[in-house]
C-alpha cells in the first residue's frame, strides 16, 4: 500500500484544498479584521478602528430589531413546524391502527408524503414570489380572493408592519413541514414495531402511544430538526428580500440580520460595519447551537 | 398467545364506544391531511392557472375561476421578453459543471481522509468540517472582495468555483463517513492485483460509493439551483443580467411585473420554472426525499 502514496495524497487533496481555503477560509477569517475598520468601498482604503464598529451596533435600532425577529423566528418556526409534522407524520405511520401486527399509516399515506415535501424542491425565492401573489393587498390575491366570499375586508398582509413578519413565519412553515414530516417518518420507521404491538396490548390509545412510545424514541431525531429549522431562523434572507415590501419593510418590521448584511455591504458600501454584523450572527448562531446541544441532552433511549 | 390476548382485551372494551371514537378520530386524521394537501396545492394550482389568464381576468375575475381560454401568450412574453428560458439555461450551466466539480473534489478530498493516515489528515478534516458551523453571512463581504480581486465577479468561472467551495464542507463530511464504511479488503485484492491508487479510487472505490454519492448528487443538486444569495453578491455589474440564474431571474421579473402591471407573465415564469421541478419529483422522489434528508440521519 505505500508506493506512491503521498503524491497520490497530495495530487488528491490540492485542488479541493486549494479552492476551499481560498474561497471559504480565508474569507471567514478576514471578516473578523473587515469587522475591526471602516472600509467604505473598493477603492477606498481601510482604517483599523477597533471595536468601534461593534459599540456602533449595540447603538443600532435596525439591528436590534432584526435580532428581536431572529429571536421571534428561532421560537415560532420550530415550534409550529415540529408540532404540525410531527402530527402528520404519526398520522402516515401509525396512525391507522395495527394491522395483522403491523402499525400502518392512514388511507392515502404515500399520496400525502408524495405531496407535502413538494415545496421542499422549490427555490425559496420561487416561494417567495408566489406568495407575493398570494399575499397581494386585493381581490386578485388567492388569500384576499378567498376572504372576499365571506365578505371579509382585503388584509394588507405585506403592508402592515404588524402581521408581516407572521405571514412570513407562515410561508417558511409552510415550506417545512413536508421535510420534516419524511424526516420523522423515518425515524418512526426505525421503532421496532413489537414496541406498539407491546403498547396496543397494554391497552394504549392514539395519544399515550403518540406521547410515551413515539415520542421519546425519536427524541434525537427531534434534536436534530431543532437544530436545522434554528439555523433556517437566522438566515430567512432569500425570503425576506423577495417577499417583504422595500427589502425588510415595512419599516424594518421583516427585516433580517442577513438583509441588513447584504444592504449595508451592496448598498451603502459600509463593509466594515456589514462585516461585523457578520461577526454578530456568527456568535449568535454559534451560541444557540451549543445551548440547543446542551439542553437537550438527553440519555438516548437503547433500543 | 398474542393473538388470543388481544381479542380478549378488544371484547373487554365496550366495543360501540370505541368504534365510534375511533371513527371519529381518524376522520379528523383525514380532514387535517387533505386540508394541509390542499394548502400546499393550492398556491401552486392556482399560479399555473393564472398564468393563462389575461390581466382583467387576474384582476377583476373570481381568483379560482379557470381561465376563460388556454391563452399561451404570457408564456411567449415570459420566454421572449423575460428571458425566463436564458436564465434556466444559464443555471442548468452553471449547477451541471459545479455539481459534477463538487462531486468530483469532494469524493476525492474525502477518500483521501477517510482511508489515508499521514500528517495533517485530522487538522485537513476539521478544517472542512468547521465550514459547517459559519453563516455564509459572515464571509459574504471578503468573499465579494476575494472574487473581485481575482478578477471573477460577474463570470460563470467565478460563481461555479465558490458553488464548489461552500459545497465541500458538507460533501466531505458526509462522504468521508461513507468512505469509512466500505470494507478494506477489496481495496487490498485491488492493490495486490497491481491497480495504483488512483485506479483505486476510480474503478474500485467510486462504484462501491455509489448510494452515497448519489444521495449527495441530488442535495447538491437542489441546492445548488436553489441558491440565491451567492448569485445575488457576485453577479453583479455590466450586463450582469445576461449570466443571471433561474432564482435571480424570477426575483427580478417579478420587480418587473410590478411595474408594468403584467402579471400573467410572471405566472407563467413561475410555472415555467416549477413544472420541471415536479417532473423531477415525479420520477425521482424517493431518491430526492433520500438525497435531502441525508444530512440528518446519522
Amino acid at each position: 500500500m505505500r508506493h506512491g502514496k503521498y503524491p497520490f495524497i497530495v495530487g488528491f487533496l490540492a485542488a479541493p484544498v486549494a479552492l476551499y481555503v481560498t474561497f471559504v477560509i480565508a474569507p471567514y477569517l478576514q471578516a473578523f479584521y473587515l469587522a475591526m475598520t471602516n472600509w467604505r468601498g473598493v477603492s477606498a482604503n481601510p482604517k483599523f478602528i477597533g471595536l468601534d464598529n461593534f459599540q456602533r451596533l449595540l447603538q443600532d435600532d435596525v439591528f436590534w430589531k432584526a435580532v428581536r425577529h431572529h429571536g421571534l423566528l428561532l421560537l415560532a418556526l420550530p415550534l409550529v413546524t415540529i408540532a404540525i409534522a410531527l402530527f402528520f407524520a404519526f398520522l402516515l405511520n401509525v396512525g391507522g391502527g395495527s394491522r395483522g401486527g403491523v402499525m400502518t399509516g392512514v388511507w392515502g399515506s404515500k399520496f400525502y408524503r408524495f405531496v407535502f415535501f413538494f415545496p421542499q424542491v422549490l427555490a425559496i425565492v420561487i416561494i417567495g414570489v408566489i406568495f407575493q401573489r398570494v399575499y397581494a393587498p386585493d381581490d386578485s390575491g388567492l388569500l384576499n380572493g378567498f376572504l372576499k366570499i365571506f365578505g371579509i375586508d382585503p388584509i394588507l398582509f405585506m403592508a402592515n408592519g404588524r402581521i408581516a413578519l407572521w405571514a412570513i413565519v407562515a410561508v417558511l412553515v409552510w415550506q417545512s413541514v413536508g421535510f420534516y414530516v419524511v424526516l420523522f417518518s423515518a425515524g418512526m420507521a426505525s421503532i421496532p414495531k413489537d414496541i406498539y404491538e407491546a403498547a396496543t396490548l397494554d391497552g394504549a390509545g392514539r395519544g399515550a402511544m403518540f406521547f410515551r412510545v413515539t415520542m421519546p424514541l425519536l427524541w434525537d431525531t427531534l434534536q436534530v430538526a431543532w437544530v436545522y429549522l434554528g439555523i433556517a431562523a437566522f438566515d430567512a434572507f432569500a425570503i425576506v428580500q423577495v417577499l417583504s415590501v422595500d427589502q425588510g419593510g415595512p419599516d424594518g418590521a421583516t427585516t433580517v440580520l442577513g438583509m441588513e448584511i447584504y444592504r449595508n455591504a451592496f448598498s451603502y458600501s459600509q463593509f466594515g460595519y456589514a462585516s461585523a454584523m457578520g461577526v454578530a450572527l456568527f456568535f449568535l448562531t454559534i451560541t444557540f447551537a451549543a445551548l440547543t446541544l446542551r439542553v437537550s441532552r438527553r440519555e438516548t433511549i437503547e433500543l | 398467545m398474542a393473538l388470543l390476548t388481544r381479542e380478549a382485551t378488544r371484547q373487554a372494551a365496550p366495543a360501540s364506544t370505541e368504534r365510534r371514537e375511533v371513527k371519529v378520530l381518524s376522520g379528523f386524521a383525514h380532514l387535517s391531511l387533505a386540508v394541509w394537501a390542499i394548502l400546499v396545492i393550492a398556491p401552486l394550482a392556482w399560479t399555473v392557472m393564472a398564468s393563462f389568464k389575461n390581466n382583467t381576468e387576474i384582476f377583476l375575475g373570481n381568483p379560482f375561476a379557470l381561465p376563460s381560454s388556454f391563452n399561451f401568450d404570457s408564456y411567449v412574453r415570459a420566454w421572449n421578453d423575460a428571458h425566463v428560458g436564458r436564465y434556466f439555461l444559464n443555471s442548468v450551466f452553471v449547477v451541471s459543471i459545479s455539481t459534477a466539480g463538487t462531486m468530483l473534489l469532494g469524493s476525492m478530498a474525502a477518500y483521501v481522509l477517510a482511508r489515508y493516515k499521514f500528517f495533517g489528515n485530522r487538522f485537513i478534516y476539521y478544517l472542512f468540517v468547521s465550514g459547517l458551523a459559519f453563516p455564509v453571512f459572515l464571509a459574504l463581504v471578503p468573499l465579494f472582495l476575494v472574487v473581485n480581486n481575482l478578477g471573477l465577479l460577474n463570470t460563470y468561472t467565478g460563481l461555479i468555483l465558490v458553488y464548489i467551495a461552500y459545497s465541500l464542507p458538507f460533501t466531505v463530511f458526509f462522504l468521508a463517513a461513507f468512505f469509512k464504511t466500505l470494507p478494506n479488503s477489496v481495496a487490498e485484492a485491488a492493490m495486490i492485483d497491481g491497480a495504483s491508487h488512483t485506479r483505486l479510487f476510480f474503478q474500485v472505490m467510486m462504484p462501491m460509493a455509489k448510494p452515497g454519492l448519489v444521495s449527495l448528487t441530488i442535495f447538491n443538486i437542489l441546492g445548488q439551483w436553489n441558491q440565491y444569495l451567492l448569485p445575488v453578491a457576485l453577479m453583479q455589474g455590466e450586463n450582469a443580467d445576461q449570466k443571471w440564474v433561474l432564482t435571480q431571474g424570477i426575483a427580478s421579473i417579478s420587480v418587473q411585473a410590478g411595474y408594468e402591471a403584467d402579471w400573467a407573465a410572471l405566472f407563467a415564469a413561475l410555472t415555467l420554472s416549477i413544472l420541471p421541478m415536479i417532473v423531477m419529483y415525479g420520477f425521482f422522489q424517493r431518491q430526492i426525499q433520500q438525497g435531502l434528508t441525508a444530512g440528518a440521519v446519522k
